[in-house]
């Protein structure tokens, strides 16, 4: 039981993926625009990352060993279709926000290091643990860079404004370069804290 | 011919893909610390993806629409991204020996590039015949090489820069970067697309 939880709390700070182990930087950079898209990304995210380590965990002694990154990345590549079109159903505007990168979600590295480095080696109870942690610290590390660029660049916070009249947004912050800025001054900030404890 | 430019200029400076577009950062920032290996990696990205824009769009073309499996979109694409790397490879070691060795490392990892499965779906996105797609997929290339090259460049002035401990590595990067995309934004009235 120790086992289970220490796998589901690794994900969200030790070994937090963004900040820690610095993979899936392209949803990361791009769908922070606000809290709300970071939110979402990081929800599908979560969505295929568990799946997907549930079925690779369920398969690991059938699948052989050299045919095991194409196998992995089909499966991936299957939940991935069914978020999209689930999203396209029922949260379409979203959809049309985040556009391009929910297909991406097959090729971030998070996804299939995961499989590769657990699911692939663990019973099926850690894998979902694994899963559903990693995804809760994919998803945190993503409302918070988007809640300081949506704070920064647009006064607002979750569209709720912050700030009074008189406040004028720092509009780069949303615009790619910001996305750039934010993200490093995050990560050396991560770092200070982690080099103290 | 002007779409054809005008095509090429906004993939290579407008809509940079990886200053603007935020497509293939992983390689962007792993293999951005030395200028011979950029130059490597820019060539091997932009043989395959020119290469893949046109292999997926004719899978698209006379595959996916005529059955009806546009759900397949996804897996089809990633599986013939992935073959297409393998078959570069194989043909390029057989075929031009050197090209292969000095492109070596670089071949394989290309499949896990963001960058190229979204040049696939953004062609099919767009709508462009095969020609475009393929001059499209060759100008993000070379968009992709050129922010590599230019950022392997500042990347070893860097080294000699006092940069305060924490933000060495990574964080310094991903700054350096916010700068150039700052500058890239500057072209942004180039093109009006």
């Amino acid at each position: 039981m120790a086992r289970l939880s220490y796998d589901f709390i690794k994900g969200i700070y030790k070994e937090n993926p963004v900040f820690r182990l610095v993979l899936g930087m392209c949803p990361t950079l791009a769908v922070t625009t606000s809290a709300i898209n970071g939110f979402a990304m990081g929800i599908c995210a979560t969505f295929v990352l568990t799946c997907a380590n549930f079925v690779i965990s369920s398969l690991r002694r059938l699948i052989p060993e050299k045919v095991r990154i194409p196998v992995f990345i089909v499966v991936i590549a299957t939940f991935v279709t069914i978020v999209d079109y689930s999203m396209k159903a029922y949260f379409y505007e979203l959809h049309k926000v985040l556009g391009l990168f929910i297909p991406l979600i097959v090729v971030n590295c998070i996804i299939l290091a995961r499989a590769e480095a657990f699911a692939s080696k663990h019973p099926i109870t850690n894998s979902l643990a694994d899963g559903l942690g990693m995804g809760t610290g994919f998803t945190l590390s993503l409302v918070v860079l988007g809640s300081i660029r949506e704070i920064l660049g647009n006064g607002t916070i979750f569209n709720v404004g912050i700030f009074p009249d008189a406040y004028l947004p720092f509009l780069v912050m949303i615009l790619p370069p910001g996305a750039f800025i934010a993200l490093g001054l995050l990560l050396g900030i991560m770092n200070k804290i982690g080099e103290r404890a | 011919m002007g779409e054809i430019f005008l095509i090429f200029l906004s993939a290579v400076l407008v809509n940079n893909f990886v200053l603007a577009r935020f497509l293939g950062i992983c390689p962007f920032l792993g293999v951005s610390k030395k200028v011979e290996t950029a130059v490597g990696m820019g060539m091997a990205v932009v043989f395959v993806m020119t290469l893949a824009s046109s292999a997926t769009w004719l899978i698209q073309r006379f595959i996916l629409e005529p059955f009806h499996i546009h759900v397949l979109q996804t897996i089809a694409f990633i599986l013939v991204i992935a073959s297409l790397v393998q078959l570069v490879e194989t043909v390029l070691r057989k075929v031009v020996p050197t090209l292969y060795e000095a492109l070596g490392i670089y071949l394989p990892l290309i499949t896990t590039n963001c960058a190229i499965l979204g040049l696939a779906i953004l062609n099919i996105q767009k709508e462009y015949n095969l020609i475009k797609s393929t001059i499209f997929g060759f100008s993000a290339s070379i968009g992709f090489m050129l922010a590599l090259i230019l950022m392997a460049g500042i990347r070893e002035q860097l080294e000699f820069a006092p940069v305060p401990k924490p933000l060495k590595g990574i964080p310094v990067s991903l700054i350096t970067a916010g700068l150039m995309s700052l500058a890239f934004m500057g072209f942004s009235g180039l093109v009006k697309m």
